[in-house]
């Protein structure tokens, strides 16, 4: 059973690869990723992408909005973590 | 053999697709026809001396500080370090006409002091034209077609600055004459006055090594010699790609790079449209000589050169237009106090050409065919000169490089350079798992291009997949 501090570090690991250039250190959990980093659509597969390559999580297109900010990753990633 | 993805062609697109797919573990067969990588921008080496095809300059410059830019990204989405690179600006470029000149650097600003100060009355619609390119979004698959020059014309009213502003774009990046679809010109736009030029360390190379290195670290395979002979489809979807000797690779989709008509030409089936090629194409003389350009009073690094009031991108009824030319200096990029990586002087001289005429040079006799490419080697010198080059500089060694010479390493239909009029924006095709990428999916440029090879992969197989 992952806890969701747990689930944030493998979240915040996929994103500081993709997000070369970013600190990702201060990431606010409450505030849109998209605004605190330099992501884009094509960085957001790159998320889904990574959950599927390293932990086996699929996320299908339509639950792509729910990899908004830190606090919605969590919310909806710690159940599939832990399935 | 079995794989999920055979991309054809290991040009530019065809690498950064088998990179992308590759990094998500599917299982990628790069085909290539020729034993080396680069496609339409590749190099080779005579003697001592390396030579880049292709690539005069990349388009899309970013400081190593710039972030969110259209380069950036694309290295982002390969996981390739952007300072890999060791990307050198551009000094200047010249649009040159035979009343006018425009010179523009990497900084826009530069050229919105040209406009002014030499079309005083055209800087407002020129500045309300930049805040429309600014805000459009020239990427969105869904956009419609329409002509650039109608929409230009909007804005600016002198016809020659109309005619400059679209030199350099037409010549480096449009399939169609004298003009181009408006998301086109908005890419081309950006890319070389908003962005900028600028080159790699060593050129080309440089570029495709990075490029081979990464596909080997995520475990992509390329097989050279190998071309595309039918491709298998049933019940109209794609199911197999034969190769030469007739081995047979099955797979689940295709990823093409070598031209929307080309791909429909090896097609096992009836195919329900025929593309159109292009009807544009280039002869080159590279000039390697004694001394660099700078001793010999040129310091631009790109002559946009035009020597009539109106810029004619069209095929010439001539073996290559005389009366326009592109001509690079790439000893002139800006590189720390003007040490190049060039030992000697190279001029590259670039001239539109007629495919059809130099064929039927070339059947006359082989004798025949190189005595006309001397004629462009001699109208390369006045070329020059017209550019501001000095005399007094001897030709240690030359080549001249012609439309045939593109269809035979391209493989591009009547050898153009920017492929079919016939674009496929979305990649699609009549037949399912069957996709375009590079030229004829229609984003053009070497930064285009792997824009070009990620999208498609995203977008018809990564995405396809993951829902």
């Amino acid at each position: 059973m992952l806890s969701n501090e747990e689930v944030r570090a493998k979240v915040l690991d996929i994103i500081a690869d993709i997000a070369l250039d970013d600190d990702v250190s201060s990431i606010k959990d409450e505030v849109a990723l998209r605004d605190q980093l330099d992501l884009d659509s094509m960085d957001f597969l790159d998320i889904v992408m990574e959950l599927k390559k390293r932990h086996k999580i699929e996320v299908p297109q339509e639950d792509y909005t729910k990899l908004a900010s830190m606090k919605s990753c969590v919310e909806y990633l710690a159940p599939k973590f832990n399935a | 053999m079995k794989v999920d993805t055979v991309i054809i062609g290991a040009g530019m697109s065809g690498l950064a697709a088998g990179i992308r797919l590759s990094m998500y573990n599917k299982k990628v067969l790069i085909v290539e026809k020729h034993t080396i990588t680069g496609g339409l921008n590749s190099y080779y080496a005579r003697g001592k001396r390396k030579f880049d095809v292709g690539l005069h300059a990349l388009t899309n410059f970013v400081n190593p500080d710039d972030r969110g830019k259209p380069f950036n990204k694309l290295m982002k989405q390969l996981r390739i370090p952007l300072a890999d690179f060791k990307l050198t600006p551009q000094n200047y470029s010249l649009i040159q006409f035979p009343d006018q000149k425009l010179k523009f650097t990497n900084d826009i600003d530069f050229l919105i002091s040209e406009i002014s100060e030499k079309f005083p009355s055209q800087i407002d619609g020129f500045m309300n034209l930049l805040n429309h390119i600014k805000n459009f979004n020239e990427t969105d698959l869904s956009n419609e077609t329409v002509m650039a020059k109608d929409v230009v014309r909007n804005f600016i009213s002198d016809k020659s600055l109309v005619e400059m502003i679209f030199c350099p774009l037409l010549i480096y990046g449009s399939a169609w004459e004298n003009d181009m679809d408006f998301s086109q010109f908005v890419i081309m736009f950006k890319s070389i006055f908003l962005e900028g030029f600028g080159r790699p360390e060593g050129g080309v190379r440089t570029i495709i090594d990075l490029l081979l290195k990464r596909l080997g670290e995520v475990g992509g395979e390329i097989r050279f010699k190998a071309e595309v002979t039918r491709l298998i489809t049933k019940d109209g979807k794609i199911s197999a790609v034969e190769i030469n000797g007739g081995e047979i690779i099955e797979c689940d989709n295709v990823l093409s790079s070598i031209g929307l008509p080309e791909t429909m030409k090896v097609l096992d089936a009836e195919p329900s449209y025929t593309p159109r090629p292009g009807a544009l194409s280039f002869t080159e003389s590279i000039l390697i000589t004694d001394k660099k350009p700078r001793d010999l009073g040129v310091d631009a690094t790109i002559v946009f050169y035009n020597n009539r009031p109106e810029y004619l991108y069209q095929k010439p009824q001539t073996l290559f237009d005389k009366e326009s030319a592109v001509v690079c200096f790439p000893n002139n990029f800006k590189y720390d106090h003007f040490q190049d990586d060039y030992e000697e002087g190279v001029l590259r001289v670039t001239n539109i050409a007629n495919y059809d005429l130099w064929n039927q040079e070339l059947l006359v006799s082989k004798e025949n065919y190189k005595a006309k490419k001397e004629l462009v080697f001699e109208q390369s010198k006045s070329i020059l000169r017209a550019c501001g080059l000095k005399d007094g500089y001897t030709v240690a060694f030359k080549d001249i490089f012609t439309p045939t010479t593109i269809k035979r390493y391209t493989g591009h239909f009547g050898g153009t350079v920017y492929g079919s009029i016939d674009k496929t924006r979305n990649g699609t095709t009549p037949v399912a798992g069957l996709y375009i990428c590079g030229t004829d999916q229609g984003f053009l440029g070497i930064v285009g291009s792997m824009l070009s090879g990620i999208s498609m992969a995203n977008l018809h197989v990564l995405q396809g997949s993951s829902s």
